[in-house]
C-alpha cells in the first residue's frame, strides 16, 4: 500500500529537496553545514526501528495517538449531505497537531546532541507543543513570537512562560509570523553550533518540508485505516486548512495517489482578496523565494514580501510549504479561500451543533465544508482535519462578536 | 578580460596594502542622497563599493542593516533604482568595483537573465547574494559568471575544510570571510581566530580575502587587514546614516559617512601586508 507508483505524487522531495520547481535550500553559507547535518540524521532516523518505537511510544503514551475519526452527526444532518467526518487532533495534548512534528524533531535535535531549542511561532500552538516537549526532555527553549500575536493569543503566551520557555516578542514588520521567523533565522545563525531550530511547518529549507510532513503524516495515515474500518471505503474528499501547510500535507500525503479522493485546501482570505489584507499565497500569489524554498508568496513586482492578514494567527504566513505549490501546479490539490467571516460563522455553527469549540484555523477548513457538504450526495463522504481546539481563540472570537471577557 | 575587481585588488597588491570595501544601502535614506553617499565613497577611502539591494525580510541582517532597508524601500526603493543608482555613479567613476549584496527573491522576479544582462549594461560587477549558497548555483551563480560577472561567496566559520572546496568552487573576485556565525552588525570578531580562517581559506585558494561582519573601528580595521585582503564596513556607515537624520539627513548623511569611511581608510592604509 505504501508502495511509490511511476507518476506518484507522493515521491517528492527530490536529492535537492524540490517538488517540481519548487522547495529547494536557500539559506545562508553559516546554515548550509547544519542543514546537511540534519539531513544526514534524518536519514539515520528514518532507518532506525529504535527511533521509529520511541517517537511511536510517545505519540500514544503522551499525546494521546491515535487521534479518533469522529462522525459529525448532528451537522451532517443540518447540512444535508455528505457524511461529514472529523480527524479529532484537537484532542492531542496540548491541543493541536502541532505536537506530532514536535515530537517527532526534538528526538532528531537529541539525537544530533544540540542542547538549545528555538522556535517560531503565530497563533502560539506550535509555540506550546515546543515548549512542551522541552519540558518534557529538559531542554532550554527560546520561542519568537510577532508582537501583534503576542497580544491576541495572550492565553499561549502564558502557557508557554510556564512551560518554562522564554517568549521573544517580535516588533518588526507588522509582528506577525514571518517576521517571527526571520528573527528565529536570525537566532539559529548566530547560535548554530549549539542551536536546534524546530520549524513549526512544513515549509523552510530542505529537509524540513519532508521530515515536517513525515511526522504529521501520523494524522492521514490513522485517517485511512480508521474510514476504511468505519466505512469500509476510502472518502470522497478531504479537506484541511493551510497556514504553513503541516496539518494539511499531514492528512493529504497518505491518500495523494488514491486518485477518487479529491482534496481541498482551505487558506485565510481575511477580509477578501480584492485587498490587500489576506493570506491566500496559493490563491493570489506568485512563486519567489523566501525562508529558504522557493515557494507560493504573497510579494509584490519588486519581489518584496507583503504581510498577510488573517483572523486567525496561525494562517497569518505569505507563504506556504513548497510541497502545496507543488500540488497545486499539478492540479492534485484544489486550494480555496475562506474569509474571516465565514470562518467566524463556522467556529459558532461547530460550538452549538457538536459541542466541539474548533480553534480559528480548522474553522477556515469547516466554512468550506458547510458550502461543499451540501452539494454532495448522502452517500459521499468527507474527511476534515479538526486540527485545533479553540480555547486560545476564545477572547478574539468575544471581540469579533462585540463581547467583553 | 581582467574585471574591475580583479584590477582594483592587483593594484592594491602592488600598493602592498588590504583594501577598504565599504557597504551601504541603495536608495537609503532616499535615492538622492544615496547617489551623493556612494559617489561619495571613492574620495573618502573606499576601494571597492558593496550596494545593498532593499530586501522586506532581511534574513542576515541585524537591526542597523534592516532598518536601512526599510528606509529605502519606504522611499521608493526597488531594484530597478538600485541599477539606476548604479549606472549614474559609473558618469562620473569607471574604475571602482561595484557589488550588489543581497538577497534572491527580488532578483528572481526581476528574471535572472534579464538582471544578469541589466546589471553589466550599468556597470556592475559582481553579486553577493546571501540566500543562494553552492548547492543553488544554477539559480543565479552560473548565468552571472558566464555572462562575466563576478559572483562572491560568503565562507564562514562553520565553512570546514571539507566544505570550502564546494564553496570555492565557483567564486570569483574574492572571497568574503564573515567573521563570526551571526547577523550583520554583531559583536567584534576576534582577530586571532580571524587571521587562523584566512590562512585556512587561503591554503584553497589564490583569490583575494576580504573580512566583514562586526567590523566597525579604523583600528579593528588596522588589525584584521594586517592579514586580509580586505576588510568591509556596513553596519557602522547605514548606523551612522540613521543617526544623521536627526539632524536633517542629506549632506549631514554623506558627511557622516565618510568621516567614518576616511578614519577606516586611514586604518588599513597604516598597514602593509606581511606577505609577499
Ligand atoms: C490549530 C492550528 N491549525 C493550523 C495551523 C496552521 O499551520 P499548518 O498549516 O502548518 O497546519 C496552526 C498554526 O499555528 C494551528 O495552531
Amino acid at each position: 500500500m505504501n508502495q511509490i507508483e511511476p507518476n506518484s505524487f507522493r515521491a517528492g522531495p527530490d536529492e535537492d529537496g524540490r517538488f517540481g520547481l519548487f522547495g529547494g535550500r536557500f539559506v545562508a553559507e553559516t546554515l548550509m553545514p547544519l542543514i546537511l547535518d540534519l539531513e544526514e540524521a534524518w536519514k539515520t532516523a528514518q532507518g532506525d526501528p529504535a527511533f521509529k518505537a520511541e517517537l511511536d511510544g510517545l505519540n500514544s503514551h503522551y499525546t494521546g495517538r491515535p487521534s479518533p475519526l469522529y462522525f459529525a452527526e448532528r451537522l451532517t444532518e443540518e447540512l444535508g449531505g455528505a457524511k461529514i467526518y472529523f480527524k479529532r487532533d484537537e484532542l492531542n495534548h496540548t491541543g493541536s497537531h502541532k505536537i506530532n512534528n514536535c515530537l517527532g524533531q526534538i528526538l532528531l535535535a537529541r539525537k544530533m546532541g544540540k542542547t538549545r531549542i528555538i522556535a517560531e511561532t503565530g497563533a502560539g500552538q506550535h509555540g506550546v507543543a515546543t515548549a512542551t516537549v522541552c519540558a518534557r526532555f529538559g531542554l532550554p527553549c527560546v520561542v519568537y513570537m510577532g508582537a501583534t500575536d503576542v497580544e491576541r493569543q495572550a492565553p499561549n503566551v502564558f502557557r508557554m512562560k510556564l512551560l518554562g520557555a522564554e517568549v521573544i516578542p517580535v516588533t518588526a514588520g507588522h509582528g506577525t509570523l514571518k517576521d517571527a521567523m526571520n528573527e528565529a533565522l536570525r537566532d539559529w545563525v548566530t547560535n548554530v553550533e549549539s542551536t536546534y531550530y524546530l520549524i513549526g511547518t512544513a515549509a523552510g529549507p530542505h529537509p524540513y518540508p519532508e521530515l515536517v510532513r513525515e511526522f504529521q503524516s501520523v494524522i492521514g495515515k490513522e485517517a485511512k485505516e480508521q474510514i476504511l474500518a468505519i466505512e469500509g471505503r476510502l472518502p470522497d474528499m478531504l479537506v484541511a486548512a493551510v497556514g504553513g501547510g503541516s496539518n494539511a500535507i499531514g492528512l493529504f500525503h497518505p491518500f495523494l495517489d488514491d486518485k477518487d479522493v479529491a482534496i481541498v485546501g482551505v487558506e485565510a482570505g481575511g477580509k477578501g482578496l480584492d485587498g490587500e489584507e489576506h493570506c491566500a499565497s496559493l490563491t493570489a500569489g506568485s512563486p519567489g523565494v523566501l525562508h529558504g524554498n522557493r515557494t507560493y508568496l504573497l510579494q509584490d513586482g519588486d519581489g518584496q514580501i507583503k504581510e498577510g492578514h488573517s483572523i486567525s494567527a496561525g494562517l497569518d504566513y505569505p507563504g506556504i510549504g513548497p510541497e502545496h505549490s507543488y500540488l497545486k501546479d499539478t492540479g492534485r490539490v484544489e486550494y480555496v479561500p475562506i474569509m474571516d467571516e465565514e470562518a467566524l460563522k463556522a467556529f459558532q455553527m461547530l460550538t452549538r451543533t457538536e459541542g466541539i469549540i474548533p480553534a480559528l484555523e480548522p474553522s477556515h477548513a469547516l466554512a468550506e465544508v458547510i458550502k461543499r457538504a451540501p452539494t454532495m450526495g448522502k452517500d459521499q463522504i468527507i474527511v476534515m482535519n479538526l486540527c485545533g481546539r479553540g480555547d486560545k481563540d476564545v477572547h478574539t472570537v468575544a471581540k469579533h462578536l462585540g463581547m467583553n471577557l | 578580460m581582467t574585471t574591475r575587481i580583479e584590477a582594483r585588488f592587483s593594484r592594491l597588491k602592488d600598493d602592498n596594502r588590504p583594501a577598504l570595501v565599504t557597504f551601504v544601502m541603495a536608495g537609503d535614506p532616499d535615492h538622492e542622497t544615496a547617489l551623493d553617499i556612494v559617489k561619495a565613497l571613492p574620495a573618502a577611502g573606499a576601494d571597492v563599493i558593496e550596494l545593498g539591494m532593499p530586501f522586506s525580510d532581511p534574513m542576515a541582517d541585524g537591526p542597523a542593516i534592516q532598518k536601512a532597508g526599510l528606509r529605502a524601500l519606504k522611499a521608493g526603493a526597488s531594484l530597478n533604482k538600485t541599477l539606476a543608482l548604479v549606472s549614474e555613479f559609473r558618469q562620473v567613476d569607471d574604475t571602482t568595483p561595484i557589488i550588489l549584496m543581497g538577497y534572491f527573491n527580488p532578483i528572481y522576479i526581476y528574471g535572472v537573465e534579464a538582471f544578469v544582462a541589466d546589471a553589466l549594461k550599468v556597470g556592475v560587477d559582481g553579486l553577493i547574494v546571501v540566500d543562494l549558497p553552492p548547492e543553488m548555483d544554477s539559480e543565479l551563480c552560473l548565468p552571472a559568471l558566464n555572462a562575466g560577472l563576478n559572483f562572491i561567496r560568503l565562507a564562514t566559520p562553520t565553512t570546514d575544510d571539507k566544505r570550502l572546496p564546494t564553496v570555492l568552487q565557483n567564486t570569483s573576485g574574492f572571497v568574503y570571510y564573515v567573521s563570526i556565525t551571526g547577523i550583520t552588525g554583531s559583536a567584534a570578531p576576534d582577530a586571532g581566530k580571524v587571521a587562523a580562517a584566512v590562512d585556512r581559506i587561503k591554503r584553497h585558494t589564490d583569490l583575494p580575502v576580504c573580512v566583514g561582519f562586526g567590523v566597525r573601528t579604523a583600528e579593528q580595521a588596522a588589525e584584521i587587514g594586517r592579514n586580509a585582503d580586505g576588510v568591509v564596513v556596513g553596519s557602522a556607515l547605514v548606523a551612522a546614516i540613521e543617526s544623521s537624520l536627526e539632524t536633517g539627513g542629506g549632506t549631514a548623511a554623506v558627511s557622516a559617512v565618510t568621516k567614518i569611511v576616511s578614519d577606516m581608510a586611514a586604518g588599513v592604509r597604516s598597514v602593509s601586508l606581511a606577505k609577499a
